[in-house]
């Protein structure tokens, strides 16, 4: 494999009991971030959790560079009222540092998670997989749940050069993949 | 009532050794309640109960067999780990089932039942109290190595697995210490006080604890200041042991519930 490449895909089918979603190629270098775009239904967040090893692949080929280290925000949450857990000791958990993080953010790390409002948590929690130590970040439907702040700054994080490390972004939302994403790859229903 | 029995030496060895396992369940239960796992201590109580009963039977030691009986529990819970509370349940069942039948078949286990449902700590020894030592021993610094993978399993179930690497092994070996402390305490402390001990502290530390490492404290200190009383309370109103430390432990967080709601 290319130095820079992370992954490459070929013709990726993947599924749970059968299968569901694909065929799907493409190849992902370091500094990309690749959308993967189409209508509900199509099969973006399976083919997404085929890349780590969440589903099943049933036909295709997935190349990884070696060790690759992959961070993956997947959609919804655990009701995670009643645990007494900090934001600081949510992205402890990951290794994500809090480096960076919005001021409106920032100066509730230390309240406990089921003290902050819905968009806060989803943008922390969004935050604690960005910035933990990864080759390659996989984000499905990221915006989902944040408020418009949240959103624009998370934009704006992913606008900034991130050289080292390759993004693939699932989301409905065409105006963040228009403009955030260097590459688009649409996935037919 | 005389608490003048308080201050007999006789009673220090039982005191220490549930004072060690005071500290300690509370602190399982944590994590048990985090992976919304806590109905397994009362499984894992009841394997060990029914397992010293057999190992009483056939002339064992009861720790041993209690021992045993929670870590073939604990392996069963990983091993089954997708049927859940069904699991534990049919552990349950399974081990009140046995308990009974050897307690109705066996004149020795009849007495040692009751023991173990009572709560027979002040009959416990210096082994007993060297186990619980060791097993604090063992298992705080494991919980703490532990701590991490845990909680990940809980906020971000997918993480180990998108490394390529399998979170299967640390689960395994939380429950197996889940289960030797529980046995170790179900032997020591009763079945029933081994539970609450496990069960009540973190209910109450999940509410007040202002991060996961002030509820540990909370949980730790709500289990020894609890336990206190309770073995005060028992010896001083000549009463069993297990139910004092069980009725204790749920007035705790009673109380507790009404100060919170109203600040």
């Amino acid at each position: 494999m290319a130095e820079d490449l992370l992954l490459r895909a070929s013709g990726l089918v993947a599924g749970y009991a059968a299968p569901v979603a694909g065929p799907l190629s493409f190849a992902l270098h370091r500094g990309e971030i690749l959308g993967l775009a189409g209508p509900n239904g199509a099969g973006k967040s399976t083919l997404l959790k085929a890349l780590w090893g969440g589903v099943k692949v049933f036909d295709g080929r997935l190349e990884k560079a070696p060790d690759l280290q992959i961070s993956h925000q997947a959609q919804g949450f655990d009701d995670l009222r009643g645990v007494p857990l900090t934001g600081r000791e949510l992205l402890a958990l990951t290794g994500a540092k809090p480096d960076g993080l919005p001021s409106w953010l920032a100066e509730r790390l230390d309240r406990r998670l089921d003290r902050l409002s819905g968009g806060q948590l989803q943008f922390l929690r969004l935050w604690a997989c960005l910035t933990a130590p990864a080759d390659l970040i996989l984000l499905d439907e990221p915006t989902n749940n944040l408020d418009r702040a949240g959103v624009a700054y998370l934009v704006d994080w992913l606008g900034h050069a991130h050289a080292g490390q390759g993004i693939v972004i699932v989301s409905h939302d065409h105006g963040l993949i228009d403009e955030v994403c260097t590459r688009v790859v649409e996935i037919g229903a | 009532m005389s608490f003048d029995l308080l201050f007999d030496p006789l009673f220090r060895v039982p005191f220490f050794t549930g004072l060690l396992l005071a500290g300690l369940l509370p602190l399982i239960g944590m994590y048990l309640r985090l992976r919304n796992e806590w109905l397994a201590a009362l499984a894992f109580a009841q394997m060990a109960s029914a397992g010293a009963l057999l190992a009483m039977v056939l002339d064992w030691p009861m720790v041993i067999g209690g021992v045993l009986a929670a870590l073939l529990a604990a392996l069963l819970k990983g091993l089954a780990a997708r049927a859940g509370a069904n699991a534990y349940a049919l552990m349950m069942l399974l081990a009140w089932a046995g308990g009974v039948l050897l307690v109705a078949n066996h004149p020795l286990a009849e007495q040692a039942g009751h023991a173990l449902f009572d709560g027979q700590l002040y009959f416990t020894g210096e082994g007993h109290l060297a186990a619980a030592a060791l097993v604090c021993v063992v298992v705080l610094p494991l919980l703490a190595w532990l701590s991490r993978p845990l909680l990940l399993g809980r906020f971000f179930p997918a993480f180990y697995r998108a490394r390529g690497r399998s979170e299967r092994p640390r689960l395994m070996l939380f429950d197996l210490l889940a289960g030797l402390a529980v046995a170790l305490a179900t032997v020591s402390l009763g079945v029933m006080a081994a539970f609450a001990l496990v069960f009540v502290p973190p209910l109450i530390a999940y509410r007040f604890g202002n991060s996961w490492r002030t509820g540990l404290a909370w949980s730790a200190a709500i289990g020894m200041v609890g336990y206190s009383c309770a073995f005060a309370a028992s010896l001083g109103f000549d009463q069993p042991f297990g139910p004092v430390c069980v009725l204790l432990m749920v007035m705790l967080f009673v109380v507790s519930s009404v100060k919170y709601d109203r600040m």
